[in-house]
């Protein structure tokens, strides 16, 4: 419901997050409403937010009429009668309009584009975020003006905090009617941290002249050869395979020279023909079994991480995102928990099997594997001892998990191979199944035990598209693997 | 250390006579209480009680130089039962706590307080928290101010009357001899506002000075014969005395015209009054300061209800509606009582129109009001637009955000640790409490079946003996230290003891009373000038006759909680066994922690700091970390791998290095991808000197590695 606004008030909803400052703001906005002849109260329901939830803050400003008359206010904001919200993150500028305070032709909306996931979003075994672009959208419509950015990305440029860039965008979006110089006095007023929030100010006060903006996004770019081989193989992609297939080829073939090398990649392509051979515009089967072969043959093992864990790259990478200084010494420990299972796996086929297959020998060795270890890869010890380890790539054909992944691998093609000339659907819903195939122990385990579930259970009686997808579906819905089960049962 | 500080806000309680005060709900309270020259202050915390609770202990030093003394009592029992210092002393007395829960607390004593009567004024302010916020949302104070027969102020929401409510309440508490509930709303609490002041007053008689010349009168006491007097007290003297007390200082008020040509009117409780306002302008009825085109009478005082007010409101109209939250709907039933004794015609209109559960927000309100309207005054009656949510598509893109640990929270890990027990011995029927600890019952621990109320996690597994023998299954009881000493130690632990229980109770002991704010408590390990504390639970455990009590003093160590309550499970031992998970509140010492460090920074000397972080290329997304942890600083981000479509764990900057993650990794047998960033600043020489060899030696062997890798690459 839209009403008529008050000429003489305006109320505020503050949307934010427990450590985010929404008190802090709210107070800045009743002090500069006071410092310019204004009344103002501000409420909020304190004690939620603070554990990770979300809070709304109202604050309400009215205009004295002269009459020396105290104006009767509200402690809440009610839908269709709010002038101004301020949301600190994109899923809270969602929530100001599912609560409907943000009304078109009324509403001014300042709300923040960065996600702040919530534990839904993040517990979920694969990808359980919400669609951010549904709720921009909304803004857009259910707004007089929605004034929308990357307020994290603010708060990081200006070595701020959040409350001060929504205080700053609130000033630029010019929705109160009070001085820029006010709000300023205020921040200073409060005496407390005053340059930096001052900085945040004026980032937030220059992103609210900016049209809407989403958080930049890191951009993949499309690898380009730069060895013979590497041009060899790009160019075999080119003549062979289907356009839309193109882009997640050059990408598998280059992680698969980077994992193993340029023959690796070759048998890549080889197989990756054989599927490409049955397919159809627009050949997604292809572009899909490019990305799934492709993480399937570069499988994580023990080599694999130690050889990622050792790069110079990688440190490089830690010191940029700890925000390590130059002067200060960084040092790194690795949580790595190597199980019998997976020594015996790095050996050539036939000894680790003979390890795995005798009760004496894992009781013997196992007990030598039972504890995670703190490995620091800065320190030279462990530095050393993992880069033996990611030396034994070479090595890596005959190891037994190499021999247990490429029968898996065949096994799976095949399948893929023999469906695809009775329904391209199911094939490729066969092809994401490598999807559940992830991870390493017992959740490695998982995945691969519910695949194989959902394969034995099409080759005992084919099931369409839709029903391997949802079975698939399942399968991600928890790690107890609860409601899969139930569904292969029924 | 309490997570909010007032020190400087309890200065402004010095402003004297006609200085205009602003601050929060909380601070007002307080300074209408020295106004009215209160000589002893008590309470326990919790929302939205908890502030004034730090506003009173960060004013001791005020309150100790007007005499005033206070208290932060053991429970809300304590609390009701200080009040006895008012039955046969001329002391004016305040004690406050969270409503309806902690009223639940004090009953015993509030029914014998209220049995007996008061001679000083006895003011009970309850936060009352009905609604948002709330932990039993349909409950009301207003059933125990009827039962018990105290009197019930819920002012309107604005700090001149709520200041104005609590000295007259003191007054009214005199005149009647009966103590006062002051409901003091859940966002009235926090709401910013302003008032003239007036000076304050030193209590006339002190409660040292009470003290040092005692007054006995036996007809006080609820012992036969008096017990008998006191009932006949209450209905013949008390209740007469504070209607006429409510009625002659018009502590009700009257808004509108007296009477409309189409003969309606509305009732209000004091605390709705403002909604009521806002939703009468929206539809053109009142102005913004409430000139309104409708009678209403506002009720002040919510209980008694005063029969002649009502009788006169009522005299010549049709219909009058009655604005009250909550349910049973007494105000409701009374008003219909008191228009058939005074023999008049009014239709009372409710609950039949309003909503009967929920809060009445304006926009509640507003519906309400214009059904009401259509139904009696269709003239007056507005059209409502129809309302236009967000689509359900667009909607269920918004995800929950239940209430989580905090980062680091040391919490976190026991509940970690219970969950890998879990997988090994299978579910077990848990217990859980009131506290922080009891956001394990939400996602991602999704641990506990039942809560019974603060301190009774123990007492409610107490049912649960598990049988003999093979299969057999001990349950979990989850406990706070808050809990533990507002009555746990004997409801719970005593009573597993005496009644030779054999469950397991885990005490997560972090320091504070950590849900309501961080206030000290009997086992805190802070130093506090006025309190005593560092009273170890296990000591106070082993005393009521505990055997199995096993302690540990770091609760991110998760492989040694997991054995030890694997350990408490399994064991062929009988009797209760009692874990002491010890850590303290992350929030707290963060908070001290930080600024000790930024000082050493700023001086150069050596700081260490730790957090974790995730490898992106080796994460595969299933987020099992996550869901052993549901950390706020372990989170996703998108997966930088082109191929790769679930996002990835990521560590976010907020992460305090608590080591849970790495421990999770180690004790579940997780994935490689967690590190642990140790960060050395201001590093001394010899280290300078050691990190600058291996670095170099380092750096070696990956340029010669990366040529390799070039050399392969595509």
């Amino acid at each position: 419901m839209t009403t008529a606004p008050n000429q003489n008030r305006l109320t505020i909803a503050i949307l934010a997050l427990g450590g985010q400052g929404g008190g802090v703001l709210a107070d800045w906005i009743q002090e500069v409403a006071r410092a310019e002849g204004w009344m103002a109260q501000g409420t909020s329901v304190p004690g939620v937010a603070q554990r990770t939830g979300s809070t709304v803050y109202y604050v309400e400003l009215a205009k004295p009429d002269g009459s020396g008359r105290l104006p009767v206010m509200a402690q809440m904001p009610m839908p269709g009668d709010v002038d101004v919200v301020v949301a600190s993150e994109l899923m809270e500028t969602g929530r100001a309009l599912l609560r409907g305070f943000s009304t078109a032709h009324r509403t001014t909306l300042v709300g923040s584009t960065h996600r702040i996931y919530a534990i839904g979003e993040k517990q979920a075994m694969g990808d359980g975020r919400g669609n951010g672009e549904k709720i921009i959208e909304a803004a857009h419509q259910r707004s007089k003006r929605f004034v929308g950015f990357d307020m994290e990305a603010a708060t990081e440029r200006s070595g701020s905090v959040i409350s001060a860039i929504m205080f700053g965008a609130l000033a630029g979006s010019g929705a109160l009617p009070f001085p820029t110089e006010t709000f300023r006095k205020a921040i200073e007023h409060s005496g407390i941290a005053v340059k930096s929030n001052l900085n945040g100010f004026q980032e937030g006060f220059d992103q609210a002249q900016a049209p809407v903006a989403m958080p930049v996004e890191d951009v993949h770019e499309v690898p380009v050869p730069t060895t013979v081989r590497g041009r060899e193989l790009a160019a075999r992609i080119t003549a062979a395979l289907p356009v839309p297939a193109h882009v997640n080829a050059l990408h598998g073939v280059a992680r698969l020279m980077d994992y193993q090398d340029g023959d690796y990649a070759a048998l890549y392509l080889d197989r990756l023909e054989t599927v490409a051979a049955l397919d159809a515009a627009p050949f997604e089967m292809t572009a899909e079994t490019a990305r799934h072969l492709a993480l399937w043959m570069g499988y994580e093992d023990t080599i694999r991480v130690a050889d990622l864990k050792t790069r110079g790259s990688r440190i490089a990478r830690v010191r940029g995102e700890v925000k390590a200084q130059d002067d200060q010494i960084l040092s790194i420990t690795e949580f790595m928990h190597p199980r019998l299972q997976e020594v015996c796996e790095t050996l050539p086929a036939g000894i680790g099997r003979k390890i795995l297959g005798s009760n004496r020998m894992t009781d013997l060795l196992g007990r030598f594997f039972t504890q995670g270890r703190h490995v620091e890869t800065t320190g030279l010890r462990w530095f050393l001892a993992l880069r033996a380890l990611a030396k034994m790539r070479g090595m890596r054909p005959r190891s037994l998990r190499y021999v247990e992944e490429q029968e898996r691998i065949e096994g799976w093609l095949e399948l893929v191979r023999s469906q695809a000339p009775l329904d391209l659907g199911v094939a490729l819903e066969l092809v994401k199944c490598q999807r559940l195939i992830k991870g390493y122990g017992d959740t490695f385990e998982r995945g691969l035990a519910n695949y194989e579930r959902i394969v034995a259970e099409h080759r005992r009686s084919p099931r369409g598209a839709g029903e391997i997808r949802r079975l698939r579906d399942l399968a991600l819905a928890d790690d107890k693997s609860v409601a899969f089960v139930e569904a292969l049962a029924g | 250390m309490a997570e909010r500080s007032f020190k400087k806000e309890v200065t402004k309680l010095t402003a004297g006579e006609g200085e205009t005060f602003t601050g929060e709900g909380i601070l007002a309270v307080t300074k209408a209480l020295l106004q009215s020259g209160v000589a002893y202050v008590g309470g326990y915390q919790g929302s939205p009680i908890s502030h004034l609770m730090d506003v009173f202990a960060d004013a001791n030093d005020l309150l100790e130089s007007l005499g005033v003394h206070f208290e932060a009592s053991a429970s809300e029992a304590t609390a009701a039962a200080m009040l006895a210092a008012s039955v046969n002393y001329p002391l004016r007395g305040a004690v406050a706590w969270k409503s309806v829960v902690g009223t639940n607390v004090a009953s015993d004593a509030l029914s014998n307080v209220a049995s007996g009567g008061v001679t000083g004024g006895a003011l009970i302010i309850v936060g009352e928290d009905y609604g948002e916020g709330s932990s039993i949302m349909q409950e009301r104070t207003h059933a125990f101010a009827m039962k018990s027969q105290m009197w019930l102020i819920d002012p309107r929401p604005n700090l001149p009357s709520i200041v104005d409510s609590v000295e007259q309440a003191f007054r009214l508490s005199e005149a009647s001899n009966t103590p006062v509930m002051l409901q003091l709303r859940v966002r009235s609490c926090h709401m910013t506002g302003s008032f003239v002041a007036k000076d304050n007053v030193r209590p006339p008689l002190t409660v040292g000075e009470a003290a040092a010349h005692p007054v006995r009168d036996t007809d006080r006491i609820v012992l036969p014969p008096a017990n008998f007097l006191h009932e006949v007290e209450k209905i013949e003297k008390r209740w007469p005395a504070g209607i006429a007390y409510v009625r002659d200082n018009k502590l009700n008020e009257w808004f509108g015209p007296e009477e409309t040509g189409e003969g309606i009117g509305l009732i209000v409780q004091g605390g709705l009054y403002n909604n009521l306002n806002r939703a009468m302008e929206l539809i053109g009825l009142a102005d913004a300061y409430g000139e309104s085109k409708l009678p209403i009478y506002c009720m002040n005082v919510a209980y008694p209800v005063i029969p002649e007010e009502v009788a006169e409101f009522c005299r010549n109209k049709k219909a009058v509606l009655i604005l009250e939250e909550g349910q049973p709907e007494f105000i409701e039933h009374e008003l219909n009582t008191l228009v058939r004794r005074a023999g008049l015609d009014t239709r009372i209109v409710g609950k039949d129109t309003m909503p009967r559960s929920g809060e009445y927000t304006a926009e509640v309100i507003r519906k309400g009001l214009a059904k009401f309207l259509a139904d009696h005054a269709p003239a007056l009656a507005p059209e409502l637009e129809a309302a236009n949510p967000l689509p359900a598509p667009v909607a269920k893109e918004i995800p929950q955000r239940p209430a989580g640990f905090c980062t680091g929270c040391p919490e976190r890990p026991i509940f970690t640790a219970m969950k890998l027990v879990e997988r090994e011995l299978g579910p077990t029927h848990v217990s859980a409490d009131i506290g922080c600890h009891l956001f394990s019952i939400l996602p991602p621990f999704n641990i506990g079946n039942t809560t019974m109320g603060y301190g009774l996690g123990a007492a409610g597994a107490s049912a649960f003996k598990p049988k003999e023998g093979e299969g057999s299954k001990r349950s979990i009881a989850i406990m706070g230290d808050g809990g533990f000493w507002h009555n746990g130690l004997t409801s719970g632990i005593g009573n597993a003891v005496f009644n030779k229980d054999d469950g397991v109770t885990i005490i997560i002991d972090n320091g504070y009373s950590a849900a309501t704010g961080g206030q000290d408590i009997l086992s805190s390990r802070a130093d506090n000038k006025n309190r005593v504390t560092r009273n170890l639970i296990t000591k106070a455990v082993r005393g009521v006759g505990a055997k199995w009590v096993r302690e540990t003093t770091r609760t991110y160590d998760v492989p040694k909680m997991r054995d030890m309550l694997r350990e408490a499970l399994t064991t062929p031992e009988k009797g209760p066994k009692v874990i002491v998970a010890q850590s303290e509140c992350m929030l707290n010492l963060q908070r001290r922690d930080k600024k000790v460090k930024a000082a050493a920074l700023k001086a150069g000397e050596r700081v260490v700091r730790e957090r974790f972080g995730v490898d992106a290329d080796t994460c595969t997304g299933d987020h099992s970390c996550i869901r052993l942890s549901g950390c706020p600083s372990l989170t996703i981000k998108p997966n930088p791998d082109p191929l790769r479509q679930d996002p990835v764990a990521h560590v976010e900057n907020s992460c305090v290095g608590c080591g849970l993650c790495g421990e999770v990794s180690h004790a579940a047998v997780l994935c490689p991808s967690f590190y642990r960033a140790h960060i050395v600043a201001n590093p001394g020489k010899l280290e300078r000197f050691k990190a600058k060899i291996s670095g170099a030696i380092i750096a070696r062997w990956q340029a010669s590695a990366e040529r390799e890798r070039v050399a392969r690459a595509f």
